[in-house]
């Protein structure tokens, strides 16, 4: 009885980052038209081919069907219902970050991300995307000296044309899915990075989301380009004020390594999860992809999802190059009500091709969360390898745990290996480590983070100290 | 005369509706070893478990004071941080953490109660050192998964190193012996024996005397069916190793028939 008691006196903690900024924003009328997707092109002032690529996705968009395959279950979502375009209001054109609102550089000191680049811990590069549009980038001289570009998307769509041109849609076309096109038709601003042939970025590169103004979705882009021989490491972290009606999330990224270069990507996912009762919280519906388009290029993919009411999203690997690597290594909570579906997809294209996949799920309360994995070698793939481990973790007896790893194997010399496995947090070792004088809740954490070492043992060294905190934030008190 | 460190008086506990302990009283004073045998079922880890605080089990009647504080009243934590510690005799395993980061967690946590200064690595990392040799404890252990894939023996090893690392006021230590090897055991039981300071009380419950050739206990106590139905010195030990439980049992029938 008393474990009861304690489960919930535990409960869980609050959203911390659930404040919302008071900030005069340039807001188009609800709802999505031909005409919206014109204006939103116009605010930008963007480029001819750009309103072009935005009108191909929402013809498609329109001839396409909201996907029902997920386990996750939703209201319909009414697409007429939502802001498209949100923008902190600005007078004129920022030219550095003094003329950046002090009350939005006041959010994101409150989120502990400070844009001014003396407070800035050494070798993280931040750009800021609130609600709909970038709004500062750091340390853009300092990677500019080597050739290094990390803009937002509307500054590369401006500046560096031949680039995007080259690159938009070149891993997840318009076409590829009806949240990725409903995002190319309207999207609004994200990241752009590029890293020159043989150029090592001597820095980790991050972008923060944040969405603020009620009603509105958030649509961003990004895309990272590592030419020939060159390495990126990029942080992507997000959050958004506590609201009681859902908000959607419909972002695509896209990566593309060519010969011999290495993209690390690493996401700390923390939009609003909704209240203990399932109110509210983010619709997360996010289509990331990665073509190792190279040989022997690697990307990795390293995703720590704790937010968001529901969270779809299947961050891929399309292993082209010869000798090419994917890795997606994941950890996915799902307390209250939350519902994750989430994976990965290894596509073995190129000879000797690798994939390694390790996905951590953890239910708690009333969560339920899916793994839904593809690895598919095709008839090329000669010598092509994958390891998958997909293991679950229960804290309580009314969430739910789902695994659907799907394989296709075209090439007789491919090897795959799959492990997967479902256990409880057992009450021996809960009592265990009471008994050693360390609290439930201390005890909670420890736990999980064991289960989860695999995963944060990939994130670079700050993050993995941000994810362990923020799972102890998700979980306290989900044990019963 | 100094102040009992446990007294436990007529408990009563159990498990599922199950009555398990019916009415035990035992006294234990700073420094002493006591011995509590008796057949399987008889009670004795069940006895074990409700000192720690195991919420599995449900404490029906009495009392049991510790340092003259409401022992029963405390969160297994709570009692850890006051000084009682339990060696399991199915010690868990935690994939993921390594000892050190739980018994560092642990320490400190016990530190914090007592309003001592938390540790910091490198004073852990000397304190840790010096206490492995009480078990001849391996270093390469202590960096891996809590118990995982550690043998019987080491696993035994590192209930007794934890509690050196700890310092505790009152041990229970719950079939420590069970599948140990003779040598296995001769380390358990000189590390346990080296713990004993004059102040440090422990309780070992084990079923078989022969852990008591090497633990020489102050007191033996004989559980049966819930109840302590014999009392004594060390030689009760070796009565019952020549006799076994079953006079045990006869005399209870008779002593529970005149009742």
């Amino acid at each position: 009885m008393r474990k009861e008691m304690n489960v919930r006196d535990l409960a869980t903690k609050e959203y911390k980052y659930g404040f919302v900024t008071s900030i005069e924003s340039d807001e188009i009328p609800r709802g999505l038209s031909e005409d919206v997707v014109r204006l939103i092109s116009a605010k930008k002032n963007e480029p001819e081919f750009m309103l072009e690529w935005r009108l191909k996705a929402y013809r498609r968009w329109l001839t396409m069907e909201e996907p029902t395959w997920s386990m996750v279950r939703y209201p319909k979502i009414d697409y007429q219902d939502i802001i498209y375009y949100s923008a902190p209001k600005s007078k004129e054109k920022l030219a550095s970050l003094d003329e950046v609102d002090p009350e939005l550089l006041r959010t994101y000191e409150k989120l502990g991300i400070p844009l001014t680049e003396q407070k800035l811990f050494a070798g993280v590069a931040v750009d800021a995307v609130f609600d709909s549009v970038s709004v500062a980038t750091t340390f853009k001289a300092k990677l500019g000296e080597m050739g290094i570009i990390f803009c937002s998307f509307s500054e590369a769509v401006r500046n560096h044309p031949e680039l995007i041109k080259k690159y938009l849609g070149s891993v997840v076309p318009h076409s590829d899915n009806y949240f990725a096109a409903l995002n190319s038709a309207v999207f609004s601003d994200g990241s752009f990075c590029y890293i020159p042939k043989g150029v090592r970025c001597p820095m980790e590169l991050s972008t923060y989301f944040r969405i603020n103004a009620a009603d509105t979705g958030q649509f961003e882009r990004t895309l990272i380009v590592a030419d020939e021989g060159a390495y990126v490491s990029y942080l992507e972290g997000c959050t958004a004020p506590m609201r009681d009606k859902n908000q959607l999330h419909a972002a695509v990224v896209e990566l593309v390594a060519l010969d011999n270069a290495q993209i690390k990507y690493s996401t700390v996912q923390n939009w609003y999860p909704g209240d203990a009762n399932g109110v509210g919280g983010i619709y997360n519906f996010v289509t990331k992809r990665g073509k190792c388009a190279g040989v022997n290029s690697r990307i990795s993919w390293t995703q720590v999802e704790t937010g968001s009411a529901i969270t779809w999203k299947y961050p891929s690997c399309i292993l082209q190059g010869d000798n090419s690597v994917g890795e997606f290594y994941s950890v996915a909570v799902a307390n209250n009500y939350q519902q994750a579906d989430t994976g990965t997809k290894m596509i073995h294209i190129g000879k000797n091709t690798k994939s390694t996949i390790v996905s951590k799920g953890i239910s708690a309360g009333h969560g339920q969360n899916t793994y839904r994995g593809l690895v598919k070698i095709l008839p090329g793939a000669a010598g092509a390898r994958n390891y998958s481990q997909c293991d679950s973790l229960l804290l309580g007896d009314r969430c739910g745990a789902h695994t659907f790893p799907y394989v296709e194997v075209k090439n007789s010399t491919a090897r795959l290996e799959h492990e997967a496995s479902t256990s409880k947090i057992g009450e021996d070792q809960l009592f265990y480590c009471r008994q050693r004088g360390i609290s439930a809740e201390d005890a909670v954490s420890m736990i999980v983070n064991g289960f989860c070492k695999k995963v944060f043992k990939e994130l670079p060294m700050e993050f993995a100290v941000e994810a362990q905190k923020l799972l102890e934030v998700s979980l306290e008190g989900s044990v019963g | 005369m100094a102040s009992p460190i446990l007294e436990i008086r007529n408990l009563c506990a159990g498990a599922a509706g199950k009555e398990i302990l019916k009415g035990i009283d035992l006294t234990v004073m700073p420094g002493e070893v006591h011995a509590i045998m008796g057949p399987n079922g008889s009670g004795k880890s069940t006895l074990a478990h409700v000192l720690a605080g195991r919420e599995s089990f449900q404490v029906t009647g009495g009392s049991v004071l510790f340092e003259g504080k409401d022992l029963l009243a405390m969160s297994p934590e709570d009692r850890a941080r006051e000084g009682v510690f339990l060696a399991f005799q199915y010690p868990v395993e935690i994939p993921g953490v390594s000892t050190t980061y739980l018994l560092k967690t642990a320490l400190n946590a016990i530190r914090r109660q007592r309003g001592a200064p938390e540790l910091d690595a490198m004073e852990f990392l000397a304190l840790v050192k010096e206490k492995m040799k009480i078990v001849e404890m391996d270093q390469a252990l202590l960096n891996r998964a809590v118990n995982e894939g550690f043998s019987g023996g080491e696993k035994k090893r590192n209930e007794i190193f934890q509690m050196a690392v700890l310092d505790p006021k009152l041990a229970v230590l719950d079939e420590t012996d069970s599948g140990l090897d003779i040598d296995a055991l001769r380390v358990v039981a000189s590390g346990v024996n080296s713990l004993r300071d004059g102040r440090r009380a422990m309780i070992v419950i084990t079923h078989y005397q022969r852990l008591l050739n090497y633990i020489v206990p102050d007191r033996v106590h004989v559980l049966h069916a819930g109840r302590i139905v014999k009392e004594g010195g060390k030689e009760l030990a070796l009565d019952l190793e020549k006799t076994g439980y079953a006079w045990i049992e006869e005399e209870a029938r008779r002593t529970g028939a005149r009742a």
